[in-house]
This record gives structure tokens, sequence and C-alpha cells, in this order.
């Protein structure tokens, strides 16, 4: 009986999983379609990004949770701190930026858990893909749906606290400071993914991490809103700038680590 | 001494006795700081009795980052040369750093108390050990939450990562707040005196702890091979 019941457990697994593999062919066969040979890095990462997009068209999974989170976020903190009068402007970008990074984690471990679920993953890895090129691809596809989270979440915010954030000097500091999130985040996924108690590990190692990313951005978001000079801006700007360079570089490197064997 | 035979097949621990040496000098040493750090060194003008603490805490400060280098490079050569006693150096080095860490906030709160009237304020080298020492506490649990070559691998990432990740943390918690931290400046000759002991006897002691726990982790892997080998 036992026996039994595990064997209809088993089969839904397997059915997925036959569907995974055939959305990392169909990615597969879109690079090999293209040339004879090994085809060009950037052909890659817009095979196996296309991908993901395609997917997150279809389903709407990782977006609407990541939205749905950040929408709860602000709500919660408006009750929590109680964001009227003049302790809001020194309150309000913490609360922004805590949404943006909660629910962006959200985001990054749905999007390699579907990788792991699917074991479209595994069909990647036995396509002739640079390792370089699937971290390339996959931090964009959660750089890029961090954006659209924030894009969102960015006018609802500034309609709920009467603030202006939807200036440049904004967009700029939430792009950079979300590369950075991204690129460390990206990998930090796929390494907890294949860990014991995956849904806590992402945090514990992406959190400590990113400490700069946070101090920046919250402190270049709060003297933006506080219409301070450009000029006290910048450092905190070039620091995340710095961030983002340095460990999408680290990130890069070390990515075919992770992923490996 | 506790030197494991040869009989049987099973490998002799080498170097036991220079290890016990090694303990036992750095005790004696330790034994020595303590007197000089407690006792010989003139009291502080403004501090009092709570500035010898510093004897303490400025030696395991000095040490954890020695014990976080060890970690960037084990990890460093272990996913460059694959082989296992980097990754047993990266993982000993990352324990003794984070009990260093550990010690380093508890005596520096300690000091804080009747110095600074608080247990902890968020003062940018206090901010930066906390998140130093959260990173490496992060290593642990990772290595605790994975297996074998894939842990040891995901761990040197972290290492890397980590390691990288220092001057960054450093440099933001300083724009980000005023620092109050004491510096050394004009010490008397017996307040350098009890230093450099202590320094040097707490480095000999990270040193053995560090031997002993590579040691350990050796024979765990040792352990682990002789079981693949009989089919377990």
């Amino acid at each position: 009986m036992r026996a039994f019941r595990r064997s209809i457990d088993v089969t839904p697994g397997l059915g997925r999983s036959f569907v995974a593999m055939g959305d990392g062919l169909t990615a597969a066969i879109s690079i090999s379609r293209a040339a004879v040979g090994p085809p060009s890095f950037f052909r890659q990462v817009g095979a196996i990004l296309w991908k993901d997009l395609a997917v997150e068209l279809r389903t709407k999974d990782i977006l609407s949770s990541m939205l749905v989170f950040g929408l709860i976020v602000l709500v919660i903190f408006n009750f929590a701190f109680e964001l009227r009068g003049e302790n809001l402007i020194l309150v309000a970008p913490g609360v922004l930026w805590v949404a943006f990074v909660f629910a962006g984690i959200l985001g990054l471990g749905r999007s390699m858990a579907q990788e792991k679920e699917r074991s479209s993953m595994e069909g990647l890895l036995l396509c002739p893909v640079d390792r370089g090129a699937i971290f390339v691809a996959k931090m964009l596809g959660n750089l890029i749906f961090i954006v659209i989270l924030e894009a969102i979440t960015l006018p609802i915010f500034a309609a709920f606290f009467n603030l202006p954030v939807l200036t440049p000097g904004v967009g700029l500091i939430v792009v950079l400071g979300t590369l950075g999130f991204a690129s460390v985040g990206t990998l930090f996924a796929a390494i907890a993914i294949n860990t014991r108690a995956r849904e806590v590990m992402l945090p514990i190692l992406l959190f400590p991490i990113i400490v700069p990313v946070i101090i920046a951005s919250v402190k270049a978001t709060a003297f933006v809103l506080d219409g301070k000079p450009w000029a006290e801006i910048w450092p905190w700007v070039n620091l995340l700038i710095a961030f983002d360079v340095i460990f999408l570089a680290v990130c890069f490197v070390t990515f075919e680590y992770v992923i490996g064997e | 001494m506790s030197a494991v035979s040869g009989k049987g097949g099973v490998p002799t621990r080498k170097g036991d006795n220079l290890v016990n040496i090694l303990g036992f000098v750095s005790f004696l040493l330790i034994a020595a700081s303590m007197y000089m750090g407690l006792v010989f060194a003139p009291e502080e003008a403004v501090q009092g009795p709570a500035q010898r603490i510093f004897y303490v805490h400025l030696p395991q400060a000095v040490g954890s980052y020695i014990a976080f280098f060890l970690v960037f490079l084990g990890s460093i050569f272990y996913l460059w040369k694959g082989d296992v006693k980097w990754d047993v150096l990266a993982r000993s080095s990352a324990e003794v750093g984070v009990l260093l860490t550990s010690l380093v906030l508890i005596t520096g709160s300690i000091w804080a108390k009747p110095i600074w009237n608080t247990w902890w304020t968020w003062e940018p080298r206090l901010t930066f050990t906390l998140v130093l020492w959260m990173i490496y506490v992060a290593y642990l649990m990772l290595r605790w939450a994975s297996e074998g070559k894939q842990g040891a691998r995901y761990a040197a990432v972290l290492g890397i990562v980590g390691f990288f990740d220092v001057p960054i943390i450093f440099l933001s918690v300083f724009l980000w707040s005023k620092g109050l931290h004491p510096r050394p400046a004009g010490m008397d000759p017996g307040m350098l005196a009890a230093l450099i002991v202590s320094i040097f006897a707490f480095l000999l002691l990270f040193t053995y702890i560090l031997i002993q726990r590579w040691r350990w982790e050796t024979s765990k892997e040792m352990v682990e091979e002789m079981k693949l080998k009989l089919g377990r």
C-alpha cells in the first residue's frame, strides 16, 4: 500500500521533469539552431534569458508573488512605524528598501526553485553553454523581475506616503542598488537551493554580504528625498558602483564552481 | 603520549610531541601575558582598570583577521587545486575566526559598559565586527547545511565573496557614522611591552587551536575515506 502511494507521489514529479527537460531542450535548440559550432556568448545569454522571460510571461509566478509580498510589507511597516508627519522622511527610505529586498529575495528563491523543480538547470548544463552565460542570463532575469517590481511599487509608495520618489535620482539609485543585490543574490540562490533548510539559507547568506548595498541605497535615497546636493550623494552612489563592479566580477567567476558537476 | 601507533595499518600521527610542546609554551605565555596585562602594565589615567581588557581584546581582533584571511586563502586554493587539505584549512580557520570574533564582541561590550556607559552602540568598528561575525556564522551554517565536495565548494565561494566584501563593508560603515573608537597614541613603554607579549601569546595559542582543529578535521577525512573503502 505504501509503495503504491509512493508511486503516485513520484509520477507527477516525473511528468514535470520531462516538461522541464523540454524547456531546457527548447533553449538548447534555439541556441544550436543559430549557427554551426558554438554560438556566441551573447547569443547563449539571450536564449537562456528568453527562456526565463517566456516562462514568467506564461505563469506570472515570480512577479505576482513578489508584488503582493512587497505591498504587504509596505502596509505592515505603515502600522509598525506610524509613517506620518515628521519621522516619515527619516524612516520611509528604509521601509522602501526593506520592501524591495524582502520581495526581491522571494523572487531570487522562486527563480532558482523553478530551475530545480523542473530540472531545467540539468538540461542547461548538458548543453554546450558557457557557465558564465548561465550566470549572466539568470542574473539579468532576476534584475529585470526585481526592477519591474520596483517600477510598480515606487508609484504606489509615492501615493501611500505622499513622497516625491519618482525622480531620475531615485531611479538611478534603485537600479544600481538592485544590480548589486541581484548579482550576489543569483549566486547565493544557486547555492541555497541545494542545501538543507534552503528557504532559510538564502537570507542568512545574502543579508550580511549586502549590508553595504542596503546602507548606501537607504542613505542615498534619503539624501535625494531630503533635497541634499549631489556632492553629498555621490560618495554613496560611488560605493554602489564599486560594489556592483566588484561583485559582478567575483560572482561571474565563482558561479562555475556553484553549479559545476 | 596520545600518538596513535602504526599497528594494523592505522596511520601514525606525526608531530604529536611538537604540537604538545606548542600547547604548553602557549599556556605559559598566556599566563605571562595575564601577569603583564593585569599587574605589570601601569594603570591608564582616564579609563582606569577597565583599559586592561585591551590586552585581551586587541590580540583577539588581530587573530580573527588572520583567521578570516586564512579562510580566503584556503577557499581560493581549494577551488583552484581541488585538494581537500585547503578546504580543511578554510573550515578550521573559519571556526577559530568565529570564536575569536565572538570573544572580541564580548570583551568589547564588557569594556564599553563602564567607559561608554552602554553595552552596545552602532559605532562603525562595532558594526563592522558584527557584520563580519554574521558573514562567517553564515559560513559555518552553510557547512552544516551542505555536504561533501559540493558543500566544500559552496563554502569556498562564500569564503571568497565574504573576503571581497570586507573592505566595502568597512568603507560603508565608516561613511555611515562617526567613529568613537579609542586610538592608542603615545603608549607607555610598560603598556606596549604588555601588549606585545599578549599579542604574541594569543597568536601562539590560536596557532595551537588551529593545528588541533586541522588535525581533527584531517582525521575525520581519513575516517570517511576508510568507510568508503570498506564499502559503507
